[in-house]
């Protein structure tokens, strides 16, 4: 099994990021589960979301102690809390940010591996907005290989209709292309 | 009869049991907006709007008027869906035992939330231990495809002749309700199959009156009381049979007492709703390391499985009973209750240990459940076993 962990801001869709791997996961036989921190939702918060993937039925009804994988929505919040919490050496940090795996400061866990892409940038070129759900799916898939591009394109014209839908695929596969990982 | 896919997908347990709703081509929805339980009402509220369900979504002011609603078409005979959590239940309560009372048969989905005060919209069994004696059958779900299924089941329970009772299913809020999973959708001819027309027998009719609800002096109260603990007890064998049909028709196979590695156990946990998905995982990390325990999760309420219930724990050591509830001033949770009653007396009777954990949705990991059983077995073997243990109490 593989536990990811989203850390957003409300209203940057940490949620809906968690929601399209899950249904993709799904959709090719396998099991999934997605859920929020659940709470009271506040724009501009910090937030969790949780993500399980298995090729068997999952029981855990708890939230992701120990991720595999962990998805930073929003540079700023490397400044606030710890994303690395609950890691091990080898899992994955995938982070929005400017700056290279080397540039950030402040993270405890260091023997993890790190992956960054400036997904805001990508997100206003694209899709002319800075939400960068979709846009670091593309990051995710990359880094993680959990999910394939073809998994997702399904779950995600559902979701956001043809034209809404193609624009978020161009900002995925973009960040599938400029992701850089380390370690 | 709606045209909602089948098929396997991964979507919000919340969405998976409107669409049942749908599929089982309710008449009459009337429903109040509460968290945790809105989503369920809000896409019914879609699917009637885009024409999809030939159905009256009965937007009321307040709960208590949702019941009403409910009350009044499931008199006339009307197939009637309705959802509620926590103070939404409070509030319908009044109207939420007439229905029973009145042997109205009628679904409801209850999102199990806390009550207030202090206010919480989070997870725990506070809501449906306050209504635990009003005469509804109740059973728990653990899972997205239990929660689609369940409302096919509690239909043809609520509805067969012999049973003429509410239904409540009841899911853990939030940890069910906004969980997007995979559940297995059944198609139209399935459900044809298994859940017939709801005719009822003594519907309100102007060309056939009949009365409902009367009032009554005390010569026939205590027969009317008799006669409700009467037919639910009766509806037993009925709910067993919703389930063995269902089970014969989709794979899926539900019973009032679940067992997860029993047989060889030396003891149980016991739990009631999505507790008992991580207890199975825990059991089994638990058994890797020489423990012999196993689990026992209560699927039906009411009409609680006495025989059922002694039957799968008769000869063990000890129980611990993990309860989302506390009945104030008395030995800890309501089912631990329960079952301590259960128990009393009987031959071969386990020792109880009862723990209440999770409530308002405080996160019960791998690792408390772990505490929990480790903990338990250590009271139960040094005859710590009075009253309860609230998990997690910050000092």
């Amino acid at each position: 099994m593989r536990e990811i962990r989203f850390h957003g801001r409300g209203g940057q869709g940490a949620v809906t990021s968690a929601e399209l791997i899950a249904i993709s996961a799904i959709n090719k036989g396998g099991f999934a589960q997605a859920f929020p921190s659940f709470g009271p939702e506040r724009r501009g918060a910090p937030v969790v979301a949780f993500c399980r993937v298995d090729d068997k039925k999952i029981h855990i009804r708890a939230k992701v102690y120990n991720p595999d994988v962990v998805v930073v929505l929003d540079p700023g919040l490397v400044d606030l809390l710890d994303p690395t919490e609950g890691m091990k050496e080898g899992d994955m940090l995938i982070i929005n940010t400017k700056k290279t795996a080397d540039q950030i400061k402040g993270l405890k866990n260091t023997s993890i591996k790190i992956a960054t892409v400036d997904a805001n940038k990508i997100a206003q070129e694209e899709l002319g907005r800075v939400i960068v759900n979709t846009t670091m799916i593309g990051a995710f898939i990359k880094a993680t290989g959990i999910i394939s591009i073809d998994d997702i394109t399904e779950p995600m014209m559902e979701r956001f209709g043809a034209k809404l839908g193609e624009r978020n695929m161009k900002a995925l596969k973009r960040a599938y292309q400029e992701v850089t990982i380390k370690g | 009869m709606s045209e909602i896919g089948k098929g396997r997908k991964g979507i919000e347990v919340s969405i998976a049991m409107a669409d049942a709703v749908a599929q089982a081509d309710v008449d009459v929805i009337a429903a109040y907006p509460i968290t945790p339980q809105t989503h369920i009402v809000e896409h019914l509220a879609d699917i009637v709007a885009n024409g999809e369900l030939d159905a009256e979504f009965v937007p009321v002011e307040s709960e208590h008027s949702a019941m009403s609603v409910c009350c009044g078409s499931a008199a006339v005979g009307a197939r009637t869906f309705t959802s509620t959590s926590s103070q939404g239940l409070a509030l319908m309560s009044e109207i939420f035992i007439i229905a029973a009372a009145m042997r109205l048969p009628m679904v409801m989905a209850l999102a199990n939330r806390s009550l207030s005060s202090p206010l919480s919209i989070w997870n725990d069994h506070t809501d449906v231990m306050m209504v635990r004696d009003a005469g509804w059958i109740h059973f728990f779900v653990e899972n997205g495809q239990e929660a689609y299924d369940g409302i096919f089941n509690a239909f043809r329970m609520s509805e067969d002749p012999g049973v003429m009772l509410p239904v409540a299913v009841n899911l853990d809020g939030f940890i069910m309700t906004h969980m997007v999973e995979p559940v297995e959708y059944v198609d139209g001819e399935l459900i044809k199959k298994y859940l017939p027309e709801f005719k009822m027998k003594n519907a309100l009719h102007p060309d056939n009156p009949v009365s409902m609800g009367c009032f009554a002096m005390p010569e026939i109260y205590t027969e009317a009381q008799m006669s409700r603990e009467v037919g639910i007890k009766d509806a037993y064998p009925t709910i067993v049979k919703a389930w063995d049909e269902w089970g014969a028709l989709t794979g899926r196979h539900y019973k009032p007492i679940e067992t997860y590695r029993t047989d060889d156990a030396d003891y149980c946990i016991i739990t009631m709703g999505s507790f008992g998905e991580t207890a199975m995982e825990v059991a089994d990390m638990l058994r890797e390391e020489g423990e012999k325990v196993g689990v026992v999760k209560i699927r039906l309420w009411r009409p609680f499985p006495m025989e059922e219930f002694r039957k799968s724990v008769l000869g063990k050591k000890y129980l611990i009973v993990l309860d989302r509830a506390i009945s104030f001033g008395s030995q800890g949770g309501p089912v631990a209750m329960e079952l301590r009653s259960a128990l009393y007396g009987q031959k071969d009777a386990p020792v109880v240990v009862n723990y209440v954990a999770g409530l308002a949705g405080r996160d019960v990991s791998r690792k408390d459940f772990r505490n929990i059983i480790l903990e338990g077995k250590k009271k139960a073997v040094s005859g710590h076993t009075d009253g309860f243990t609230l998990y997690g109490l910050r000092g």
